[in-house]
């Protein structure tokens, strides 16, 4: 297969996140042009490239957003091509929006315990009825989305409007969301986008955090150099769709065909 | 746990008393002297109906957001089916019961037999009809609810053992109290549905459907499962109107009704259960009090009859609500004690922007700033 494999195959762990030549192609443009990613149990993974390099595209169709037009994607060893969005975050995989996408009339405590519906363990007769399972589950989630939110510094918060809150907040709220899936692939659809260096600092160190304390497997797509160098155990640059480079991120600062891509000639 | 259960006994025990003693002054002997009259009567039913109508078009268009204008239709499946029950076994059923006809027992064994039967074919009918129309999104979905529904209307139309064109004949095995319970039940299912895991998963579709598609949220099957809901209850209400009214015709059904339950719940505020509630008795009430606006002499016109113009005024009435409160009197908060009793102040720390509904920080900040101009000025 590809570069990315025979690089680790000597190393700990297995894939957890693996695409076979993964294309996207709309209409004439590849958007995505046979991507071989292999993503290892516990790293964090750097997925970056110029504008219109075709990360978040890469980012839809892991998540389901998108089919790919070719190539497959596995989520430990299971093919998930044509699998819809609320499937793939069932097997584990949760995610994180570019432009935030909170829900917007609900308080920050909401957002949060409305994404436990994953490992909720109430029907709708239990609700309707008001039957002593469906306020032992809805404590539980109560009690969940409150440890991490606490955990993230938002319990103040937690009846606050969701939208209201400052956007670095916000972003984090996001992560929150995404958390209490209780996912174990996190993806970060660039997390620094319109944050201030200090709360990127901020950042780098919360992702490490949570991949520690939750025991997660973290692909971030960014642009932003400080984070994704600061974070990243490996990373790999895309360009057109197609993968330009791929190693630690010090190979990748010194690659002549990644400052190409950057800068020009 | 328990404290929930007690509260809504008492609840339920102080409403059905409540109902009780309106369904004894309705009676012809009145209570105590105190009686209410057939016209009055008759508004209160309908408003009570329309209550029914408009918490459960609510669920499929406030809460989850999916803009259905196809009401009527499931209301008049559910009136249809359940008046050809009732005609055709009513009878039979209540003989078999009591021996006779007309007593409380049989009537309401038969009643509720109706209400499941309208309730089931309406769900049946908002099941082939939401799966397919609730791809759509938006004036499509619109449009092709509003499109079933008079295609619903059509056929129910051209059947003739239902009296097609010349309406129907219907028994009237409704009274007061069942309709008055069926509109308690309806809301209180509705608001423990909203209030619930699957009425999360409802509102954040409303909210972002990306998003809560992302968060594990099966949105189409949860689309189809409100939409559902909301049918049978609108078959319910179907089912009570034909037994109230003892009379049905498709004119009843038409697209007009459609979009009364959807003022309904536009003026209370989408996603309200109190503003459901309150808009299904300003819709039916309002109307019939400006039929009392008195005539009055305008010089260069002469008299004019303001009662005659009761529908322009209420036309009126609607477009200035919509002017000065789009979201709805309610918008999608909900009138009771948590609101009464809302936090005033703001929260902690200075770094909410923008605030909550209701919480005064534009005040603070214009404060601040009229402190710095002051100082400025100095």
């Amino acid at each position: 297969m590809s570069e990315d494999v025979q690089k680790t195959d000597n190393a700990k762990g297995k894939y957890v996140l693996k695409t076979d030549r993964a294309t996207m192609q709309f209409g004439g443009l590849k958007a995505v042009d046979g991507l071989d990613l292999a993503i290892e149990q516990g790293e964090i993974f750097g997925l970056i490239g110029p504008n219109g390099a075709g990360k978040t595209t890469v980012f839809n169709i892991l998540t389901g957003v998108y089919e790919p037009t070719e190539g497959d994607i596995f989520v430990d060893d299971k093919l998930i091509n044509g699998l819809k969005p609320y499937q793939i975050s069932r097997l584990g995989v949760s995610r994180t929006f570019q432009n935030i996408r909170l829900f917007p009339s609900m308080s920050v405590l909401e957002n949060v315990v409305t994404a436990c519906h994953r490992h909720a363990n109430q029907n709708m007769f239990d609700a309707i009825f008001r039957l002593p399972k469906y306020f032992r589950d809805e404590e539980e989630h109560k009690e969940f989305a409150l440890e991490l939110l606490e955990i993230f510094g938002l319990k103040k918060y937690a009846e606050t409007g969701g939208t209201s809150l400052p956007y670095g907040k916000q972003r984090r709220l996001e992560i929150v969301r995404a958390l209490a899936t209780k996912p174990r692939i996190l993806l970060l659809d660039e997390p620094a986008a319109g944050m201030n260096p200090s709360e990127q600092e901020d950042l780098t160190d919360l992702i490490r955090e949570i991949r520690d304390k939750f025991d997660l497997t973290i692909l971030l797509v960014e642009h932003n150099m400080r984070v994704v160098m600061g974070v990243c155990e490996r990373i790999r640059v895309v360009d057109y769709g197609k993968s330009i480079a791929m190693g630690t991120p010090d190979q990748i600062k010194n690659d002549p065909k990644v400052i190409e891509a950057y800068l020009g000639d | 746990m328990n404290n929930t259960w007690i509260k809504s006994l008492i609840g339920g025990v102080i409403m059905f008393g409540l109902l009780y003693v309106v369904s004894l002054m309705m009676s012809k002997a009145g209570l105590f002297g105190f009686g209410i009259d057939d016209y009055s009567s008759r508004l209160l039913h309908f408003i009570i109906i329309n209550i029914i109508l408009a918490t459960s078009l609510n669920l499929i268009n406030g809460y989850t957001g999916q803009f259905s204008i196809g009401h009527a239709g499931f209301m008049a499946i559910g009136a249809y089916a359940s008046a050809y029950f009732t005609v055709t076994y009513g009878t039979a059923i209540e003989t078999a019961i009591s021996g006779e006809t007309g007593g409380l027992l049989s009537t309401s064994i038969v009643l509720l037999i109706a209400v499941a039967i309208g309730a089931l074919a309406a769900a049946i009918a908002g099941l082939i009809v939401g799966i397919p129309s609730l791809r759509l999104k938006g004036d499509y979905l619109a449009i092709a609810t509003l499109g079933f529904a008079e295609i619903i209307r059509i056929v129910i139309l051209n059947i003739d053992a239902v009296g097609g064109a010349t309406g129907y004949q219907v028994p009237g095995y409704a009274n007061f109290l069942w309709i008055g319970f069926f509109a308690v039940a309806t809301v209180v299912i509705i608001h423990n549905i909203v209030r619930s895991d699957m009425g999360r998963a409802l509102i954040s579709i409303r909210e972002d459907e990306l998003a809560a598609e992302a968060m594990g949220v099966n949105t189409t099957r949860y689309k189809v499962i409100s939409f559902v809901i909301s049918s049978a209850f609108a078959g319910v209400a179907g089912v009570l109107f034909a037994h109230y009214n003892k009379f049905l015709s498709t004119n009843d059904f038409q697209f007009i009704k459609s979009f009364e339950v959807i003022i309904m719940i536009v003026i209370g505020g989408m996603g309200s259960m109190t503003g459901a509630i309150l808009g299904a008795i300003i819709v039916t009430l309002l109307p019939e009090l400006l039929r009392q606006l008195p005539d009055i002499t305008v010089p260069g016109l002469g008299v004019v009859k303001f009662a005659d113009l009761r529908l322009v005024i209420f036309a009126l009435i609607l477009i200035l609500t919509m002017i000065f409160r789009p979201q709805g009197l309610f918008g999608n908060r909900e009138f009771g004690l948590s609101w009464i009793m809302r936090p005033r102040t703001a929260p902690e720390g200075t770094e909410a922007v923008g605030g909550v509904e209701g919480v005064p920080i534009a005040e603070d900040i214009k404060a601040k700033h009229l402190a710095s101009e002051e100082d400025e000025k100095k």
